[in-house]
C-alpha cells in the first residue's frame, strides 16, 4: 500500500465529500429550518444534470450548461416550492415524506417522457479534460476542479451564514421561526429565498457530477440516500455540520471500498474476501451513522440552540 | 376536437377494436424491465419484436399476431406474477423477452409446467443450460458466460500475461468472471468486486492504476458502464491500458459515451457494425422507425419475431399444441437467417453462434465500431452436456 495510493484515495474521498456537501447543504437549510422533509431534493440533483447535458448538447458550451443547470434548478425549486411545498409546511412529517416521495417519481417520470431512457451526454469541460500527475498516480483534473469548486462553496456558506444579515435571520429561523416571523421578517419569501438556494446547490451538485457520472433517470435516489446519512452525521440544521460530516462520509466510504477487501484478505481466504469485502464496504457509512446516532443522537456537529 | 370529428374517429377506432379481436389468433406476450434505470434495454426488445411484427405486416406465421407488453420492473416475484397472468388469464401463445437472469429464473417453473413456449431475449441463466433445461425454454440471447469466454479466448490469443478484472458483485457479474477464466490461461492480478448500482469508481480505478495490470477485462451493464468507461477515460487510462469488456459498451451506452469509449474492445454475438445483408436490413429500418441505433437487446427480440414467424407457420392451425409448437421453434432456429450470422439452438435450446470482437474507434469526427475478428466460432456453451434434452 504506497503512500501515492492513500493520497489519491484521500482525494477521491474528498471529492465525494465535497460533491455530498452540495446536496446535504442545501437539504439541511430546509429540513433543518422549515423543518421539512424533502425526499424530491434528490430530483433536483437530477434535473440540473439533465439541464446541463441539455444545454450542453445545444450550445456545446459548457459555461452555458453550469448556467442552464443554476437557473433552471432555482426556477423548479422556487415553484416547487410555491405550488406544493408550501402548503405542507403545516404538517405532519410523515405528510413531508409522502408528498415528496410522490414527487420524487413524477419527477423520474416527467424526465423518462423528456429526456427517454437512454443515459444524456454530458463530457468534461475542454480544458478540464486532461489529467494531473500526482507521485506517479494521474490524477483527473476535472475531480480537482469539483473539490475546488466545492470548497468555494463551503467558504460562501459560511460566509453567508456567519457574517450576513440573512444568514442571521436563517440561523434565527432554524431555532424559532414565529418569533422570527413575529419580528416583521417576511418568513415566506424567507422560505421560498432558503428552498431556491438548496435547489440551485442541488443543481449545481448535478452538473458537476453529469461529466463523471452517466446522466439517467433515478439518479438523485442512491446519493440522496447518503445525503441523508450526511445529515444525521452532522446534524440537522448545521450547514457547518453539514461540511465535516459530508467530508468524513466521503473519505469513510472511498477508504473502505478500496482498502478494506485488501485488508479483509490477510485475515481470510481470497474467496470470503472477495465475498465480504465490497459488502461490508457498502455497510461502512450506515455502521459510523449507527455510531454516531447511539452515541451523541444530536449528530456531530449539531446547530447551536442557545 | 369538435364534436362532427370526434364520432367518425370514436367510431373508427371502435371498428378497428373489433376488427383486431376477431382476427386475433395468435397471442404474444412480451416482457422486459420496461422502467427504472435499465429501461431502455426492454424498451429495446419490445422495439426489436414489434419492428419485425410489422415488417411481417402485422403477422407471425400468417396469422394476425396480439403483443401484450409488461413490465417486471426488474422485479422477480412481478416478474413470476407477470408470467403467471399471461399463462392463466391471457392465454398466450408464447412470451418473450423474460429480462434479466433473475427474473427469469423466478419465473422459470409455471412456464415449464404449463409448457408455454418462452423465448428469452435478454438472459440465458447457466441453471436454465444445465440439468434445468426445458423443452419450452428457448433463448435467442446468450448463455450468460458466452460473451466472456470470448472476451477470455480474445485476450489470450492477443498474448496477454496479466489481467485485471472487475465486476459488480452478484451472480452475473461472478458468472462473467468464471466464464471469462475458463478461456483465459494468463495470470490474473486481481479479481475486484463492487456494489451493484455503484456511480463512482475513483477509488477502484486508483487500485487499478497502483497494480498497472497489462489489460483489465470488465463487465458493468447499463448506467454502471457508462461510469465506469467516463472515469477510466477522465484519469487518462484508456490510451495506455487496453480495456476489455462485455455488455458494457454498446448500443445502449454508446450515445452516452462518445469519445469515452474509444479505444476499448467488446465482446458480443451482435453489433450494428456486422455486415450482412440481413443485419444491414435490421439496422437501417431500426434507426428510421426509432431515431436511435439499435442494441444487443433489440436484435435478440428481433430474431424471436423471426424464430415465431416460421414456428407458426409450421404449426399452422395447432397453434394451441403446445408441444407442436415448442418442437417447431427448435427446428426454426437453424431455419431463419439470423441478424447475427450463423445461429441454431443447441440441445439445451440456447443459442450456439459466433461470437464476435468489435473495436470502438474514431473515425472522421464519428465514433464508430469496428469488427476485429471472430472470438469464437458457432460456440456453444459448457453446460450442454448436464442438458437432457436431444
Amino acid at each position: 500500500m504506497s503512500l501515492s495510493l492513500i493520497l489519491s484515495q484521500l482525494l477521491n474521498g474528498l471529492q465525494f465529500g465535497v460533491l455530498l456537501f452540495l446536496l446535504a447543504a442545501g437539504l439541511t437549510l430546509v429540513f433543518g429550518i422549515m423543518s421539512f422533509v424533502n425526499l424530491a431534493h434528490g430530483s433536483l440533483y437530477m434535473l440540473g444534470a439533465y439541464f446541463a447535458a441539455t444545454a450542453y448538447n445545444h450550445t456545446e458550451s459548457f459555461t452555458f450548461a453550469v448556467v442552464a443547470a443554476l437557473a433552471g434548478c432555482i426556477v423548479v425549486g422556487m415553484l416547487l416550492e410555491r405550488i406544493a411545498v408550501s402548503r405542507l409546511y403545516g404538517r405532519d412529517h410523515l405528510d413531508h415524506v409522502l408528498a415528496t416521495f410522490g414527487m420524487m417519481m413524477f419527477f423520474n417520470e416527467m424526465a423518462r417522457i423528456i429526456w427517454g431512457v437512454q443515459p444524456y451526454f454530458l463530457p468534461v469541460p475542454e480544458m478540464l479534460s486532461g489529467t494531473v500527475d500526482l507521485l506517479g498516480i494521474s490524477y483527473p483534473a476535472y475531480r480537482f476542479a469539483i473539490i475546488v469548486v466545492g470548497l468555494i462553496v463551503a467558504v460562501g456558506a459560511h460566509l453567508l451564514m456567519h457574517k450576513t444579515r440573512l444568514g442571521m435571520l436563517i440561523r434565527a429561523g432554524s431555532v424559532n421561526p414565529q418569533m422570527v416571523g413575529a419580528l416583521g421578517v417576511n418568513i415566506k419569501l424567507l422560505n421560498a429565498f432558503l428552498f431556491g438556494l438548496g435547489a440551485a446547490l442541488a443543481g449545481l451538485a448535478g452538473v458537476m457530477s453529469g461529466p463523471i457520472l452517466s446522466v439517467q433517470v433515478g439518479m438523485g435516489e442512491p446519493v440522496l440516500i447518503t445525503t441523508l446519512v450526511v445529515i444525521v452525521i452532522g446534524g440537522i440544521g448545521s450547514v457547518s455540520g453539514a461540511f465535516y460530516a459530508a467530508l468524513i462520509v466521503g473519505i469513510v466510504d472511498t477508504m473502505g471500498r478500496a482498502f478494506l477487501p485488501t485488508l479483509l484478505r490477510d485475515m481470510m481466504s481470497r474467496e470470503a474476501a472477495n465475498a465480504a469485502g465490497p459488502a461490508l464496504a457498502s455497510m461502512l457509512i450506515y455502521i459510523l451513522m449507527a455510531v454516531v446516532l447511539a452515541l451523541r443522537p444530536q449528530g456531530l456537529f449539531p446547530a447551536r440552540r442557545t | 376536437m369538435q364534436l362532427s370529428k370526434f364520432i367518425p374517429a370514436l367510431a373508427a377506432t371502435a371498428l378497428m377494436g373489433v376488427a383486431s379481436l376477431a382476427s386475433a389468433q395468435v397471442k404474444v406476450g412480451l416482457t422486459g424491465a420496461m422502467s427504472g434505470p435499465v429501461a431502455l434495454l426492454g424498451q429495446d426488445q419490445y422495439d426489436g419484436f414489434m419492428l419485425a411484427v410489422e415488417q411481417l405486416g402485422g403477422k407471425l406465421g400468417g396469422q394476425a399476431v396480439t403483443v401484450l407488453k409488461e413490465d417486471d420492473q426488474l422485479k422477480p416475484e412481478l416478474g413470476n406474477q407477470i408470467v403467471r397472468k399471461l399463462i392463466d388469464k391471457d392465454r398466450v401463445h408464447a412470451i418473450v423477452g423474460l429480462g434479466f437472469s433473475n427474473v427469469v429464473m423466478a419465473s422459470v417453473k409455471p412456464i415449464v409446467e404449463s409448457g408455454t413456449v418462452a423465448i428469452a431475449t435478454n438472459s440465458g441463466a447457466s441453471p436454465l443450460a444445465g440439468a434445468n433445461c426445458a423443452a419450452n425454454v428457448f433463448s435467442t440471447a446468450w448463455p450468460n458466460d458466452g460473451a466472456p469466454e470470448a472476451m477470455g479466448k480474445f485476450m489470450q490469443d492477443k498474448g496477454i500475461k496479466k489481467a485485471y478484472l472487475m465486476a459488480p458483485n452478484y451472480q452475473a457479474g461472478k458468472d462473467m468472471l468464471t466464464g471469462f477464466k475458463r478461456y483465459f490461461k494468463g495470470e490474473i492480478i486481481d479479481e475486484v468486486y463492487t456494489q451493484v448500482g455503484q456511480t463512482d469508481y475513483s477509488a477502484e480505478i486508483a487500485q487499478l492504476q497502483a497494480n498497472n495490470p497489462e489489460a483489465v477485462f470488465a463487465f458493468y451493464p447499463g448506467g454502471m458502464g457508462v461510469n465506469f468507461v467516463k472515469q477510466l477515460s477522465q484519469a487518462g487510462l484508456l490510451p495506455k491500458l487496453p480495456v476489455y469488456s462485455v455488455f458494457m459498451v454498446d448500443g445502449t451506452t454508446m450515445p452516452a459515451l462518445r469519445d469515452a469509449a474509444v479505444g476499448s474492445v467488446t465482446g458480443m454475438m451482435w453489433d450494428a457494425v456486422l455486415d450482412t445483408p440481413e443485419n444491414k436490413k435490421f439496422v437501417q429500418a431500426f434507426e428510421t422507425r426509432y431515431k436511435r441505433a439499435p442494441s444487443q437487446y433489440a436484435a435478440a427480440a428481433y430474431d424471436a419475431a423471426q424464430v415465431l414467424d416460421v414456428a407458426f407457420k409450421k404449426v399452422g392451425a395447432r397453434v394451441d399444441d403446445k408441444k407442436a409448437l415448442a418442437a417447431a421453434v427448435k427446428a426454426a432456429g437453424a431455419e431463419i437467417t439470423s441478424v447475427r450470422g450463423p445461429f441454431r439452438f443447441n440441445n439445451n435450446n440456447m443459442p450456439v453462434q459466433n461470437y464476435y470482437a468489435f473495436s470502438v474507434v474514431k473515425e472522421g469526427g464519428k465514433v464508430v465500431t469496428k469488427q476485429l475478428g471472430v472470438a469464437l466460432a458457432n460456440h456453444g456453451d459448457a453446460y450442454s452436456a448436464k442438458c437432457a434434452l436431444k
